[in-house]
């Protein structure tokens, strides 16, 4: 059993309230780090000081954060009322066991039972609107809960042969790995590790992150939604689990720095590592907003294809992890100035 | 054993109908020590007796609740890019619009976890994006290659939601399958509290199986077992937060009897009468044709059974979230104890006799 993975997905971090992950990843990192601080979005930025070799400036960024719920009236019957936090599939919610508020009080998303609706009803999706967390209280529960606690699915880590299957995969893969970077040797330069707030509310943390570290170079690690499903229409994957990390060369925010993109394959090549390309376009990473900071940072994203994104039980390929956390290290090791020089 | 793991042991074990043996075993684990005897029948009805004192013959009350739950089964198995994915369909009324984003257990040559998964939306045409997921946009992913899947499942094989049960607020939990383990429960309570109290009549305590699908179990061994009057117990629908309307009756209020051609009226007011005599809160359900339980078959075995029927309020019916109320569970297993220990050899003819009034 992975237990970086199970104790990181487990953990509850919901964008905006990432504290139980913030304090989890201090613990497994301290150690491993010279320094590290929290600053006033939340993000945990550590310092694992080089060997001096080289005077580069190199951060890795992975988000903390993950989907869920807010909530926003506890009703006088006991109820409560939410709002998403993140991008949802309405239709992902019904039915579902949610943890609120940093008591953890369990509750139900339930709905009308099938039995009493007619068929046009049955083939009407409940909208998040009409839903309600029932906590199975009699009257309203401000003592335990109040408005503006987040509410996180609750699954438990399990393994499946190759795959595992958890909630918040993305992106505590990436925080996992990133974790398992720090943990070896030191590299040849100064590496800052940012562990950033509200990737999935806009990229708000690695903004400020990226600003306050100023880095030479960036890579960002993500969990990255796998599209390989048996479908009627036959159209490829924009990444299939278990053909290795993804490299993203453009999505809807960024065209990936060429030159890195290069870099992370051909190290892949020479070690011998699986990657894939994912397929240009749509998503996005906090790669982004750290691109654009301080007149312009060159950064790439590789990440780890997960099924099931923002629903609780995602999935990933445990051979893809493992893959990513080698990739990662070798791209780090064998990163030089001259990658990212102008040739003019 | 405390209600919650009388509860757990009951829901978390798998038993979909027509492959009820997991849960029947430990039905019969849970009620060998209070009856005099048991057997497990080739349907996977759990029969259990416990004899009465009364002067032989001695009539038979037949209670019966019935252990399958819905579940889910395998239809075909596919690969795509080196996966084996499973298709299903449904076994039971299983609430297609919840069961995106769940865990199951798919009981193939051994037991394998899955994720129900739904095609993203952006794998959706937009007209199925607007509507609930189907079985069509549905996999159960069990995370392993093509080959060992085809090794491992079989089509046929069944699937069931894996859910532990949790505890909410109060004495209430959620979980799967509490339609019916909750009743099961309940009879279980009922044995419970029977042990070492005299009563007339033999017990004859049935765990009935596919009810779900088709009432079999109901019209087995109502047929098999001829009992003179019958008592079905199942869960009805509770008030919710956001679910009202009609006939739905409060969490942790008591149990419903109900009312309507589908149970003895004389059945209906003994239950009643019982309520009163200890003091219990009980509500009264109607309904117009079926009540929609085992009480449909068994009314109508042989020359036709006298058959009352209690409701233990739920919510969130069908789902893998359903809720009960552990003081329902209870009380429901009190009440049918406390009728036991009530029936004597006149009540037959009370009951007939109740029929030529006006």
């Amino acid at each position: 059993m992975n237990e970086l993975l199970k104790q990181l997905t487990e953990a509850v971090g919901v964008s905006g309230a990432e504290n139980e992950v913030r304090l989890l990843l201090r613990d497994l990192i301290a150690d491993h780090v010279d320094e590290w601080e929290v600053d006033t979005m939340g993000n945990l930025i550590a310092l694992k000081k080089g060997t001096g070799d080289s005077d580069l400036r190199v951060l890795v960024d992975a988000h903390m954060d993950e989907v869920g719920l807010i909530i926003t009236e506890v009703c006088s019957d006991g109820s409560l009322k939410f709002d998403p936090i993140g991008g949802f599939d309405d239709r992902v919610l019904l039915g579902k066991v949610v943890q609120v508020g940093p008591k953890k009080v369990m509750g139900v998303i339930g709905a009308k039972p099938v039995h009493l609706l007619n068929q046009s009803e049955r083939d009407r999706v409940v909208k998040i609107e009409a839903m309600r967390i029932d906590v199975g209280a009699k009257k309203a529960v401000s003592s335990k809960i109040k408005v503006g606690d987040r509410a996180a699915f609750v699954t438990e880590f399990e393994e499946l042969g190759q795959t595992a299957v958890a909630k918040a995969f993305d992106n505590r893969a990436g925080c996992a790995a990133l974790v398992e970077l720090l943990r070896a040797e030191p590299y040849p330069f100064d590496l800052y590790a940012a562990f950033t707030v509200q990737e999935e509310v806009g990229l708000r943390g690695a903004q400020v992150a990226a600003y306050h570290v100023k880095p030479d170079i960036a890579l960002v690690l993500e969990c990255t939604p796998a599209y390989d499903l048996p479908n009627k229409e036959d159209v490829s994957p924009n990444v299939a689990l278990g053909k290795g990390p993804s490299v993203y060369v453009m999505d809807s925010g960024t065209i990936q720095d060429p030159r890195l993109v290069a870099h992370i394959t051909k190290t892949a090549d020479s070690h011998n590592i699986p990657y894939q390309i994912r397929r240009p376009g749509g998503g996005g990473t906090n790669t982004a907003v750290i691109q654009r900071s301080h007149g312009g940072v060159p950064a790439a994203t590789i990440a780890i294809p997960g099924r099931y994104a923002h629903t609780p039980c995602m999935m990933i390929s445990l051979q893809d992890y493992a893959n990513l956390v080698k990739l990662g290290q070798a791209a780090l090791r064998s990163l030089t100035k001259e990658i990212v020089q102008r040739k003019n | 054993m405390n209600s919650f793991k009388l509860l757990q042991k009951l829901t978390e074990v798998p038993g979909p109908s027509g492959f009820e043996q997991p849960t029947a075993t430990i039905i019969q684990e849970l009620w060998q020590p209070h009856v005099d005897r048991i057997t497990v029948d080739r349907l996977n009805s759990v029969i259990a007796t416990k004899e009465g004192v009364g002067t032989e013959p001695r009539p038979r009350l037949l209670i019966a609740a019935h252990l399958d739950e819905l579940g889910l089964m395998v239809m075909q198995i596919e690969e795509k890019h080196g996966f084996g994915y499973l298709r299903l369909t449904p076994l039971g009324g299983v609430d297609r619009r919840q069961v995106a984003g769940q865990m199951v257990e798919v009981h193939g040559r051994r037991p394998l976890m899955a994720v129900l998964g739904g095609l993203p939306t952006s794998m959706q045409s937009s007209e199925r994006q607007n509507k609930p997921y189907d079985y069509e946009d549905l996999v159960a992913d069990v995370g392993l290659p093509y080959e060992e899947v085809q090794e491992l499942v079989s089509v046929g094989d069944s699937v069931t939601f894996r859910q532990p049960l949790r505890k909410l607020y109060g004495k209430r939990v959620t979980g799967k399958a509490l339609d019916n383990r909750a009743s099961v429960a309940a009879v279980t309570i009922c044995l419970e509290q029977l042990n070492g109290r005299s009563h007339t009549w033999d017990v004859i305590a049935v765990a009935t199986s596919q009810e779900e699908t088709r009432l079999l179990g109901a019209y087995t061994n109502a047929y098999t077992y001829q009992p003179d009057a019958a008592l079905a117990i199942d869960v009805t629908f509770a008030k919710a937060p956001n679910v009202s309307g009609n006939k739905l009756f409060e969490l942790g209020d008591g149990p419903v009897l109900d009312i309507g051609p589908n149970v003895h009226p004389g059945m209906y007011q003994a239950l009643q009468d019982t309520a009163a005599a200890i003091e219990m809160k009980v509500h009264t359900g109607t309904h117009t044709r079926s009540s929609g339980t085992d009480a449909f078959g068994i009314q109508v075995a042989r020359a036709g059974i006298p058959t009352g029927l209690i409701g233990i309020p739920l919510r969130n019916m069908h789902t893998m979230v359903e809720v009960v109320d552990m003081a329902d569970v209870e009380r429901s297993g009190r009440l049918m104890a406390e009728f036991i220990a009530r029936l004597d050899e006149q009540f037959l003819d009370k009951l007939a006799k109740g029929m030529m009034e006006k």
